[in-house]
């Protein structure tokens, strides 16, 4: 089996491994950069549950080889939390209630977080045009759509994204 | 009753932090020592004999410990017991494969690009049979059998007859008659079945995680499928999961299989189930073809129903089906007062995949029937729907009221639902836009549905599967109970042991907010342990987090154990104080002496002496201060002789309306507007209440429009990817607007019912009965789901002609 050596930032941190040519991204974040928060939700690149920042561009993790992005900044959802408190728009889907499994979160929250780093000012269309490549099954989205209107109206991402 | 300081509050959820921050305690997430990794292979045909298995390519690569086949499982294992008789199934193919999906042989490898790498090698003869896919079809005179020993493809056929049904339609004034056609779709969750199965051959223990509902019956299937007694079978469910929707009680048979692979491997496997493996072999509803006849006097009064179900089933019967024929039998009537009902059950197997519980389970398609049915009469009578809806409503006043088939509705205002939903919508309004719409020759329509909400499977129902002759002959069955755990450590805190691990309720934080009031301690104080371990929790034949039974029985069960343990704690406090313990009163979280309110003892000092100074407590006492209560309604007795039988325990409502726009170039339906309101007795957390409802709702809409797994004639299966298996989007969704009705139940220590299924069952129906209004004046008839624009497309061109 071919191996490549990979190096990436992940959340900050440098992670290098030998890996298998083929091996995900995402189960290159999950096994070998602990990023447990990259969920699987389909491995066929339609749920949006993997998405994470490559180079500040959301991608999914499901559909990339670790090795591509070799060299890359990632950051995961649990980049966004800085020494155990919660990002504002983290805060604002706890106060609209806008999880219940929790599984479609991280990759909800990573695409709200890029989406509100370019569109400060979204109308509700404009959000639920952007989530709707993320697929959740328990919300019904009401409460999700209402929390990014809120991290907007708060200001919980600044323009052009945290550095 | 709502008002506490905690229950009946929007309190912000205790288990968000860690799943926001990805750190939930997901199955994929587990990791035990020496672990390695199963892939499956999978039939590609609907039906064919397994002439040959050839392992040896696979089983000569690098990295592949084992491979588990059919004819291991045969050896090592029984077949699922199930309550219709000697139906086959195995964990995996033995012989013959019966769908497109069923698992063939097991890999286990060192990792799982490994394992999946051996499946390829495996080679495999098959012989294809001829299949059938559909119910009517699989029942017809000379259909392929599926299952030779049984000789046919009908599992089961039930009749039951409740008052003078054939009086009832001598004396109508109308009959409708209608055949619909409910379709097989599901509440896939996001997060796919996954297990980790260990065994430790030493100790002959099975360990198995999963993420799975049970572990009530389930348990002793497994248990016994794998020959094990059921204390030696530990099944761990770690604290989160990512949706489960009633199909990961049906996820068994792949903790069987994967046992059996752990076993014969001799090391630790984990199995994470792919998308395309969960669309095309986990678990969905039954589909449904129905023939219903409502007999009718002129004034709107429905007599009698006759109606005749033949459910899909799939492949196999997988315990707990046939259950979807009888899971919703006391509420056959809906919310309508009819004392004359027919019914006419079966269930047939196909060569499609498997099915079992799903949110709303044998709801969708009984509603659609039924809903279909009242709307149709209206139309015929020239009568708005509301208002046929308010002529046959079991009235306020009614409960409890007992149904014609046996059913107990414990509380409930149909009336009120109704007509605060036609103020929330405001229906009026809606009428008139309609009608301007229709004169510019849109197709706008308006569609209700009022259903009545079964909550806590009485597990008894499960034996209305056979005759009371031949139930009389086996050990009767019933209860649906839950048990709670409180206990208050040395410090005063407290640690609420849960024995169902929630998929997304917030369990949690209901539990605690329970807690919390019964004990009078901040909520802060309070840890709740949601994970199920069958070893190491008390739990019983019913434990689990199905069929709506949180909010009910287990709020009741964690509620009583907090006053049990309320109750200990006044009866040291009254000795330690010497007084009388009449003479003491539980306040804000301490016994307090009455009349003498400076003479407390708080919860903190009562367990320190109930932990570090046992001997002081009262004679014969235990120590410590804690509580296990286990809950059960009196109301889940076995069905009586007469089949009649309380299937369910508390039964909500839910009233729904829909207004949609058919796009008439197109086919294209728009959900314009959508409405609903509830009965979920008490309501303990209304931000809990408002997300399972939006979620349920969205759901079934879904279920009327997108969702739909479809079969081709041979059996192929044409939805194994989210591309063609449409779940909708945050664009598609629309948004919901609610209200409530609190009608407490007597039945529930807090008065509470469930909430999260009302809507699943109700939408379907809902939508389709506002396309049907919609269609109304090009005369179309809805007598099927889904409404895709195609189909709709199709709908309209025949009514135009040619
Ligand atoms: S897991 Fe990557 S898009 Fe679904
Ligand atoms: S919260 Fe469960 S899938 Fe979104």
């Amino acid at each position: 089996m071919d191996t490549c050596l990979v190096r990436m930032r992940v959340n900050g941190r440098p992670v290098e491994r030998e890996v298998p040519a083929r091996k995900l991204l995402s189960d290159f974040l999950r096994e070998d950069a602990g990023a447990l928060g990259v969920n699987v939700g389909c491995e066929q690149g339609v749920c949006g549950s993997c998405t994470v920042l490559v180079d500040g561009v959301p991608a999914r993790a499901c559909l990339a080889f670790a090795v591509q992005v070799d060299g890359a900044e990632i950051r995961t959802v649990e980049g966004l939390t800085t020494d155990g408190s919660l990002h504002p728009l983290q805060q604002a889907f706890h106060d609209h209630h806008a999880l219940q499994c929790g599984f479609c979160t991280p990759g909800m929250i990573i695409t709200a977080y890029d989406f509100l780093a370019r569109h400060p000012r979204p109308s509700i269309a404009e959000i639920r045009e952007a989530l709707s490549g993320n697929l959740c099954r328990c919300t019904g989205y009401q409460q999700i759509v209402e929390a990014v209107q809120d991290a907007a109206r708060l200001g919980a991402v600044p323009e052009g994204g945290e550095r | 009753m709502s008002g506490g300081k905690w229950v009946g509050q929007s309190v912000k959820r205790l288990e968000d932090r860690r799943l926001l921050t990805g750190r939930g305690g997901f199955i994929a997430n587990v990791e035990i020592a020496n672990l390695h990794h199963a892939a499956i292979l999978r039939s590609p045909h609907a039906h064919a004999d397994i002439r040959r298995l050839d392992v040896s390519a696979a089983l000569a690569m690098a990295g592949v410990i084992a491979v588990l086949t059919g004819e291991d499982v045969r050896q090592r294992s029984d077949p699922f017991m199930n309550i219709t008789g000697p139906v086959p199934y195995w964990s995996c193919a033995v012989g013959t494969a019966h769908f497109v999906g069923e698992p063939v042989a097991v890999v286990v490898a060192r990792d799982r690009y490994l394992a999946e790498d051996a499946l390829d090698a495996i080679e495999v003869d098959y012989e294809p049979l001829p299949a059938v896919v559909d119910q009517e079809a699989a029942l017809a005179p000379n259909a392929p059998i599926l299952h030779d020993n049984l000789g046919t493809n009908l599992a089961v056929r039930r009749r039951f007859s409740f008052g003078d049904v054939d009086r009832a339609f001598a004396e109508a004034d109308l009959v409708v008659r209608e055949r619909y056609r409910f379709p097989r779709y599901s509440h896939f969750p996001m997060e796919t079945y996954g297990i980790l199965a260990s065994w430790d051959a030493a100790s002959g223990l099975l360990t198995v995680r999963a993420n799975f509902q049970g572990p009530f019956i389930i348990h002793t299937v497994m248990a016994r499928a794998l020959r094990l007694r059921q204390n030696r079978v530990r099944v761990i469910v770690p604290g989160d999961i990512g949706g489960g929707f009633g199909l990961k009680s049906s996820m068994y048979p792949y903790m069987v299989l994967l046992a059996l692979a752990a076993m014969k491997a001799g090391v630790p496997v984990k199995w994470i189930e792919d998308r395309r493996e969960a669309l095309t072999a986990s678990s969905s509803h039954a589909d449904r073809v129905t023939y219903m006849e409502a007999a009718v006097r002129k004034d709107g009064t429905v007599l009698a129903l006759r109606t005749r179900n033949i459910d899909n089933v799939g492949a196999y019967i997988r315990t707990p089906e046939p259950a979807d024929l009888f899971a919703r039998f006391s509420a056959m009537t809906g919310a309508y007062r009819i004392r004359d009902v027919a019914l006419d059950l079966s269930a047939a197997m196909t060569n499609t995949s498997l099915t079992g519980p799903v949110r709303g389970y044998g709801g969708h398609p009984l509603y659609f029937a039924l809903e279909r049915t009242m709307d149709t009469i209206a139309a015929r009578l020239g009568m708005d729907p509301a208002e046929l809806r308010f002529r046959n409503f079991i009235g306020a006043g009614e409960f409890p009221y007992t149904t014609a088939t046996g059913g107990e509705y414990d509380s409930g205002n149909y009336p009120e639902c109704l007509r605060r939903l036609l103020a929330l919508a405001r229906y009026d309004e809606l009428r008139a836009r309609q009608r301007a719409a229709r004169a510019e020759g849109r197709l706008f329509g308006i569609g209700l549905a009022t259903i009545v909400d079964p909550c806590v499977t009485n597990i008894g129902y499960i034996t209305l599967a056979k005759s009371p002759e031949e139930r009389t002959q086996r050990r009767a069955m019933s209860g649906s109970g839950d048990v709670g755990t409180v206990r208050v450590d040395p410090s005063g805190d407290v640690v609420v042991l849960a024995t169902s691990v929630p998929q997304g309720q917030g369990h949690e934080t209901i539990i605690a907010q329970i807690v919390a009031d019964e004990l009078g301690v901040p909520i802060e104080r309070i840890t709740v342990h949601a994970e199920v371990d069958t070893l190491a929790s008390v739990w019983s034949i019913t434990t689990g987090s199905y069929s709506s039974r949180f909010s009910s029985v287990g709020s009741s069960a964690y509620a009583m154990a907090a006053r049990q343990v309320r109750a200990k704690a006044v009866k040291i406090a009254a000795h330690v104080l010497e007084v009388a313990e009449e003479d003491v009163e539980w306040k804000d979280g301490a016994a307090v002496v009455r009349g003498a309110p400076h003479t407390a003892l708080a919860l903190r000092a009562i367990a320190g002496i109930a932990h570090w100074n046992q001997t002081s407590l009262p004679a014969g006492m235990e120590p410590n201060l804690q509580a296990t209560y286990a809950f059960n309604l009196p109301t889940s007795r076995p069905p009586l002789d007469d089949d009649r039988a309380n299937t369910q325990n508390v039964y909500g409502f839910g009233a729904e309306l829909a207004v949609v726009e058919v796009d008439r170039a197109s086919g294209v339906v728009r959900v314009l507007e959508y409405y609903t309101v509830h009965d979920c007795g008490t309501v303990l957390n209304p931000a809990h209440v408002r997300g399972q409802v939006q979620g349920a709702a969205v759901q079934g809409i879904s279920g009327a429009l997108w969702e739909q797994m479809r079969w081709d004639e041979s059996g192929q299966y044409l939805t194994a990817s989210l591309q063609d298996y449409l779940m909708p989007t945050a664009m598609e969704a629309p948004d919901i607007g609610m209200d409530h009705v609190e009608t407490p139940s007597p039945n529930t220590v807090l008065g509470s019912k469930g909430i999260g299924e009302a809507s699943s069952m109700a939408a379907p129906v809902t939508v389709a009965n506002a396309v049907a209004d919609a269609l109304a004046p090009l005369g179309i008839p809805v007598t099927s789901l889904p409404l895709w624009p195609d189909t709709v497309w199709r709908m309209l061109k025949e009514a135009q002609g040619p």
